[in-house]
């Protein structure tokens, strides 16, 4: 199976392709530079360099979020588009699920997280140790400091992954002390070959439309809109 | 390659080209042949959604660009009776727009062009609203386009396909932001424009409200003071205990707006000496706008065309149709396309 992964959900531009089931390619950039100019190109330089043609793939695999809304938005409609029109099948994965791979050996629980600013994070946890992660807490958006509280009360070692680091090393030391693991710098990041193996173990949507961003947050409007009007009905 | 070989290339075969259009709120894609056609123009429109904000909201807006568009292009080419392997370039709306919406359309296009091993055109959004003629008739130029949008008021001479002289332009509010905040201020619901146009034709613009002219030699226009002057009325109106008819003052606006685009418009065509004059975007769709033009342009005998309805608003029939001479002249757009949410039409 020739696969082609992308994700640009973070500052991270990650490409892999997967040949024959081999990972023979990657292109992985953490800066930050604009990813609309750079994902296509990347892409196309990738599958020249191991040369395979748009038509010789097999299945498109996308971090589908959470994470930057443009940056999901650009990987999707990419992802989306390029499975319809080659009319094969498009696997959405989570972005933290993804990123938790980095851990797959570890013995314990792992906790990748996304910044979402104001204090808060995209974040799940997740169980390594065979190779493989298990889901332990649904991904969702979340205060840092009232989920490092629930980690703690694990009371096992958490390994905790993630880029935007600064701003949340501090705190993740301050509440877990001794039970936090922290990775390293190049651990920290989505692996884009390691997003193509898990989403050739997933299985694919039955109808390529229905891939959507999972954004995790409404849109400001739209949460605001939906307070008022929840707050119109109370009155009725 | 030259003009000549072009066009000989463009009688041998048809040209099929797709176009994408995200650059606001409707998700549209349209098929065109040989930049006349228009094979199918499907226009998905979000204004049910955005009306609970009373406006576009730019992140509510990508989001449902982006469940939307591949649907949109599949329904196209059923409809167009087209295949992938039948298209010769798919042309995109790179801007000005909504970046977060633009971004959208340009990465299914990429993605589109990328698959099928074809060739990308990035094409700007009033661009497009000016080609919407040629789907009409045969441009003749030199030509004169008034375009007249929500996010646009702008005078645009060409003397030839390609060349785009803005020679006037809005100094504040575009014409369709006037007509919706005016709107608002009548308490009309969103959007604005249509609403005005149909009050317009119930009502008598007795009430005078101030024309800008600007300087004499300009083809710039403004609409701020006018809009404050409305305000204005209203609230005086309001401090003296009196009723003005909405119909009253809805009137009195679209007469001042009108005069202002139809005589810049006029002027204009009298000093470039253009063939053609052609009308363009959104506000397009206004009915008194249309009579009035159509009217001036009978007087002094000018060829005018006027868009449909369906083309003058946003579609993807348009970004196609400017698209098909893009590629015709061999513009095309690498891989690394941005979406630009403002740039110069040249
Ligand atoms: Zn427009």
């Amino acid at each position: 199976m020739n696969v082609l992964a992308i994700d640009t959900s973070t500052y991270v531009l990650g490409v892999s392709v997967i040949k024959e089931g081999q990972p023979v390619g990657e292109k992985m950039t953490n800066i930050k530079k604009n990813h609309a100019l750079r994902l296509m190109p990347a892409v196309e330089q990738l599958l020249r360099d191991v040369d395979i043609k748009p038509a010789d793939l097999d299945r498109i695999v996308v971090s589908h979020g959470p994470g930057s809304y443009t940056g999901v938005r650009i990987a999707v409609t990419t992802a989306k588009t390029l499975a319809w029109s080659l009319n094969i099948p498009v696997v959405g994965v989570s972005s933290l699920e993804a990123l938790a791979q980095n851990g797959r050996y570890f013995q314990g629980l792992i906790a990748p997280f996304i910044d979402a600013r104001r204090g808060q994070v995209f974040t799940g946890l997740y169980q390594g140790g065979t190779g493989s992660v298990e889901n332990v807490i649904e991904d969702g958006l979340t205060d840092h400091r009232a989920w490092l509280e629930k980690l703690k009360s694990y009371q096992k070692p958490v390994l905790f992954l993630g880029n935007e680091w600064d701003k949340h090393v501090e705190v993740i030391e301050e509440i877990m002390g001794e039970q936090a693991v922290l990775a390293k710098p190049a651990d920290r990041l989505l692996k884009p070959a390691q997003l193509a193996e898990l989403g050739i173990e997933k299985t694919p949507l039955e109808n390529v439309h229905a891939l959507t961003p999972q954004y995790l947050r409404l849109a400001e409007a739209e949460a605001k809109w939906m307070e008022q009007n929840g707050r119109e009905e109370e009155k009725r | 390659m030259g003009d000549v070989k072009m066009n000989e290339g463009f009688k041998e075969k048809d040209i099929y080209v797709l176009g994408i259009e995200t650059s606001c709120d409707e998700t549209s894609v349209a098929v065109v042949k040989n930049g006349r056609d228009v094979l199918c123009n499907v226009i998905a429109s979000q204004i049910e959604s955005h009306k609970r904000f009373g406006g576009v909201v730019p992140e509510v807006a990508s989001r449902h660009h982006v469940e939307q568009v591949t649907l949109i292009i599949e329904e196209a080419l059923t409809e167009a009776e087209v295949t992938l392997g039948d298209l010769d370039a798919v042309a995109v709306t790179e801007g000005p727009g909504l970046v977060g919406s633009l971004l959208v359309g340009v990465h299914a296009a990429k993605a589109l062009a990328f698959a099928n091993n074809l060739p990308l055109i990035g094409v700007h959004h009033i661009a497009g609203h000016i080609y919407a003629n040629h789907l009409v008739d045969t441009l003749k130029f030199p030509m004169l386009s008034l375009v007249v949008s929500g996010g646009h008021t702008e005078l645009v001479v060409m003397d030839e396909h390609g060349s785009f002289k803005v020679i006037g332009e809005t100094r504040d509010d575009a014409v369709g932001e006037a007509y919706d905040k005016v709107a608002r201020t009548i308490g009309l619901p969103y959007p604005g424009g249509p609403a005005i146009d149909q009050l317009a034709h119930e009502g008598e613009p007795s009430i005078d409200l101030p024309r800008a002219w600007l300087e004499p030699d300009s083809y710039d226009f403004s609409f701020s003071g006018l809009k404050s002057a409305v305000i204005n009325t209203l609230h005086n109106a309001k401090q003296r205990g009196e009723e003005i008819e909405a119909s009253t003052l809805a009137a009195s606006f679209q007469e001042s707006v009108i005069d202002v685009l139809v005589g810049k418009t006029m002027k204009a065509a009298r000093d470039y000496g253009v063939q053609q004059i052609c009308l363009a975007g959104g506000v397009a769709a206004n009915k008194g706008l249309r009579e009035r033009l159509s009217t001036a342009c009978e007087e002094e005998d000018y060829s005018l065309i006027i868009p449909p309805l369906s083309l003058c608003t946003d579609n993807a029939a348009m970004i196609a149709a400017a698209g098909t001479f893009q590629f015709m002249r061999g513009e095309t757009s690498e891989m690394d396309l941005n979406a630009r949410a403002s740039f110069p039409l040249r």
